[in-house]
């Protein structure tokens, strides 16, 4: 039932606690171009109002019973009908608020104070303090606060103020977990460390940078919390617990109960005015929460759908136009061909290109490099080739041809079938590519089963042979473990091996060694040196080092900005770079301490 | 592992102590005067001195709290002031009354939050929005006018449903499990709500990592990726959010067995609150906090269970 103490937020986490001290006046901004915040405070002001004007509103008292109305369905001068004892339902629905949301401020203000402090404490100081006090939050969190809150009124009496009160109590945990968790991050911060050493006292700190990057969440966590109040309250009212005398909300659910058979309108106006507004509440905190993350309101997916759409019917014809430029001299199409590429995302102001007209070609059982600085688009050309763009990124433009069939008109069935069998993946950082759920072993065998329709025992062999070729002295063990028992080095030769487990075409691979320590680096560029030679592979290598591509490369593709800015042979470019940023880029590599020092040789050489 | 298993049922148990003594001193300070609700307003000092002495209540407050205590370890709560039937026989009639409520609302909150959640993390869009739009309306709606709306619902125009009254699942199985029908889903619909929206967010931060993207990018179908690989590691998240939820549907029972008329320990609290019945009282209250010590633990274990660092040593 909604008697939900052990409150957590409605639509899914906190915000993160670093929005920082922008927050303030933008975030109000941003509320109030929110339509449904706007109504949430609306509605919040309206209840709060109607409950305080009460008396001046209402026609009749809320206790006041009136001959012949007991039971009396909504007509006339009663449009909300009369209670079981003859009452008028409006009139007690209007005063009805008073009580509860009186009960509902106890509690939050008593979580508040109890909660904030000892989190701000407990965060900024830590020590004893910190492991007593999150010790109390966890037996809180603990107990089921509707039983305790009967014990209290077994012992103290059902008075309204002392009994949500105790409920304050037990919400305090959100309120200390989340001040907190803050404390502790902000903590962290340079800019703290340096308010220190500024001299500034920890109370100042406190105030100037902690409380500026608390202050939402809290907000949100007491809207919250004030709506569990106020369906505690309702659940406490209905069994006859609330006070005495004064009419409630839950009081009237409870007479509607007891008239549920000859006066059932009587369910529906009380329990539609507590949803209205713990679900304002609730809105309210979720609103300002879009607000603080500086989320725009609603996503216009359909407009991208719509123009992703004629897009891709530019793409076909580009792709025609492509796939006859594509064609060398023999006849003969390359393996992959990329041509007029722009991939695009949504952005504040429009959409925003990371790849603009990228052209790139690679042969069967060719090495080609995409070489280029952190944002130039080069993974993210290499994630449109294998698919795996993440959902909010878009192909604006271009064709992307793979062995003869344009792979933007391949549905997702006949695309996924192309993946790991025809086209495969090696990342970057090889232990965040592991499951760390699964075996090695698993993780391996359940692609090539899927891949290759091939048994269980038969998938078994094959990854204890694969993990065997890329150098793991002890494949049976390795093929047992999680990840988290293999280092990085081993998880990137599995990660290797899984990529090759059924022998594909082309082998895309994203800064393979770059994760890797740097005698590793020279093992793994051999590894797929040799593999690639063995089978007859086509590597497209993605890399921010020319070492890298020195060794192993036959063309190189240079990107700058989501363009490419030069495309050559391997010597070509060493030995006569065509463009400036070309230029800077082998200059830097041989300023800097390459990774690879026969490279410096290999380039004077050929100089 | 074991001794993290003991290390988590020493602290349980240190939890069920210290609510157990607070609730006694809570009970034992309120003032109100129970020799007298007992008797009447007729009732002499004499009388009235005669049962306290009886209860037990003319000792010291503290030499009462040890008697208390070294029967409680031993499985007796002592007996009921209004009925002087022995808490413990009460609470085993009524224990499985409120445990089949409450652990067929967390199945029922299990199952449908994670449909729920993982379709909102997967298709985003229009399903998202009509997930957190339920989430809101979940949360919102109380569950005692959800269940009287259930009621009138199905109970009294459909009579689908007995309104009122419990089965003993040994009777009749199928009696129990239909009289259980709406008392469940009237106090699993806000845990639901809430549970589907961490499901989302748990998905939601799996689904963001870079396994998933290699993972498909071996030729893996979407229903593995999402449904096994990243399903099982939202799992420990999930698990920690439903043991939360079963305290607050543990609470929500107190409600729901009174408006269903269900024999359970929940209605029993509530007797014994407007009673004054203090043994009861505290007898409900310290069954409660051991069963959440014991989900809690089955929790951890779980939890242990499904993580690969925990398991494998």
């Amino acid at each position: 039932m909604s008697e939900n103490e052990n409150v957590v937020p409605v639509a899914g986490g906190t915000p993160p606690a670093t929005t920082g001290p922008k927050a303030g006046r933008g975030v109000v901004g941003r509320m109030a171009r929110n339509p449904l915040a706007v109504a949430a405070v609306v509605v919040l002001v309206a209840v709060v109002g109607v409950s305080i004007a009460a008396p001046l509103l209402t026609p009749f008292g809320p206790n006041e019973v009136i001959a012949g109305l007991a039971r009396r369905p909504p007509g006339a001068g009663h449009p909300f009908g009369g209670d079981g004892a003859g009452r008028d339902v409006l009139s007690r629905l209007l005063f009805a608020g008073r009580l509860t949301l009186t009960g509902a401020v106890v509690t939050v203000v008593v979580a508040m104070l109890i909660g904030i402090p000892s989190g701000l404490l407990a965060g900024y100081h830590g020590k004893w303090f910190d492991s007593v006090s999150s010790w109390f939050a966890n037996i809180l969190i603990a107990i089921p606060g509707m039983v305790l809150l009967l014990a209290f009124i077994a012992a103290a009496g059902p008075q309204t103020v002392p009994v949500m009160a105790v409920f304050g109590v037990l919400l305090s945990p959100g309120f200390f977990r989340l001040v907190r968790a803050a404390v502790q991050s902000v903590r962290g911060e340079l800019y703290v460390d340096a308010a220190r050493i500024a001299g500034l006292s920890d109370a100042r700190i406190i105030s100037r940078h902690v409380v500026s990057v608390v202050r939402g969440p809290i907000v949100i966590q007491a809207a919250i919390s004030a709506g569990a109040a106020v369906l505690i309250q309702t659940g406490l009212q209905f069994l006859g617990l609330g006070e005495q005398g004064k009419p409630s909300w839950g009081q009237m659910l409870s007479d509607a109960f007891t008239n549920i058979y000859s006066a059932p309108y009587l369910v529906f106006y009380p329990g539609l005015t507590i949803a209205i507004t713990v679900a304002a509440l609730a809105l309210f905190g979720n609103a300002l929460r879009d607000a603080l993350q500086d989320r725009p309101v609603r996503r216009r997916r359909r407009v991208d759908r719509a123009r992703a759409g004629a897009a891709s019917d530019t793409t076909r014809d580009v792709s025609n136009a492509s796939a006859e430029a594509a064609r060398g001299p023999a006849g003969e199409e390359p393996l992959l061909s990329v041509r007029g590429l722009t991939i695009t995302y949504p952005g504040d102001t429009g959409d925003r290109a990371v790849v603009r007209g990228v052209d790139l070609t690679v042969d069967r059982a060719q090495v080609v490099g995409i070489v280029g600085e952190s944002g130039s688009g080069k993974t993210q050309s290499a994630f449109a080739v294998l698919g795996l763009l993440p959902t909010e990124a878009r192909i604006a433009a271009g064709s992307i041809r793979f062995d003869g069939s344009e792979l933007s008109s391949l549905d997702r069935k006949a695309r996924g079938a192309l993946r790991g069998r025809r086209i495969a993946y090696i990342p970057q950082e090889p232990m965040s590519n592991l499951d760390p759920s699964f075996t090695i072993g698993y993780q391996l065998t359940e692609p090539m089963r899927v891949a290759l329709g091939i048994s269980r025992a038969a998938a078994r062999n094959r990854a204890l042979e694969l993990l065997g070729t890329v150098g793991i002295t002890d494949p049976l063990r390795t093929f047992h473990s999680y990840p988290h028992q293999i280092s990085g080095g081993m998880a990137q030769r599995v990660l290797i091996a899984g990529a090759i487990s059924c022998d594909p075409e082309l082998l895309i691979a994203d800064e393979p060694t770059t994760a890797l320590d740097v005698t590793v680096q020279a093992e793994i560029l051999d590894l797929l040196r040799g593999l690639q030679r063995d089978r007859g592979m086509a590597l497209l290598l993605v890399t921010h080092n020319f070492g890298v591509v020195a060794d192993i490369c036959d063309r190189v593709v240079v990107m700058q900005d989501g363009r490419v800015v030069e495309e050559n042979d391997v010597t070509t470019v060493f030995a006569a770079p065509g463009h400036d940023y070309t230029r800077m880029l082998l200059d830097a590599m041989l300023d800097d301490t390459s990774p690879r020092p026969p490279l410096v040789s290999t380039t004077a050489g050929r100089n | 592992m074991v001794s993290f298993v003991v290390k988590r049922i020493v602290s349980g148990i240190a939890l069920v102590v210290v609510i157990a003594t607070a609730t006694f001193f809570l009970l034992r300070a309120g003032g109100t005067n129970v020799a007298r609700t007992l008797l009447g307003e007729t009732a002499t000092q004499a009388q009235i001195s005669a049962k306290l002495h009886e209860l037990g209540l003319d000792r010291n407050v503290f030499v009462q709290y040890g008697d208390w205590l070294s029967h409680a370890v031993r499985g007796d709560f002592g007996s009921s002031w209004l009925t002087s039937q022995p808490v413990m026989t009460a609470l085993v009639d009524r224990l499985p009354v409120t445990l089949s409520i409450a652990i067929g609302a967390v199945v029922l909150t299990t199952v449908v939050s994670v449909l729920l959640g993982v379709l909102a993390a997967y298709r985003r869009g229009w399903t998202d929005r009509i997930v957190q739009v339920l989430g809101i309306a979940g949360f919102a709606m109380p569950g005692v006018w959800l269940a009287l709306i259930l009621i009138l619902a199905f109970a009294i125009k459909l009579a689908w449903f007995p309104a009122t009254g419990y089965v003993q699942a040994g009777q009749s199985l199928g009696g129990w499990a239909v009289a259980l029908v709406l008392p469940v889903v009237a106090i699993a619909v806000s845990s639901v709500a809430s549970t589907a929206q961490q499901v989302r967010s748990a998905m939601l931060d799996v689904l963001q990592n870079d396994y998933v993207r290699t993972l498909r990018s071996r030729g893996l179908g979407e229903g593995s990726v999402v449904l096994k690989h990243a399903l099982r590691n939202a799992a420990p998240t999930g698990l920690t959010v439903i043991s939360l939820e079963f305290i607050s549907l543990l609470g929500s029972t107190v409600v729901i067995e009174r408006i269903f008329a269900l024999p359970g320990i929940g209605s029993m609290v509530l007797d014994a609150t407007v009673g004054g019945d203090s043994p009861q009282v505290l007898g409900v209250v310290v069954m409660m906090v051991i069963v959440v010590v014991v989900v809690n633990l089955v929790i951890d274990l779980l939890n242990g269970w499904l993580n690969p660092k925990v398991r494998v040593q």
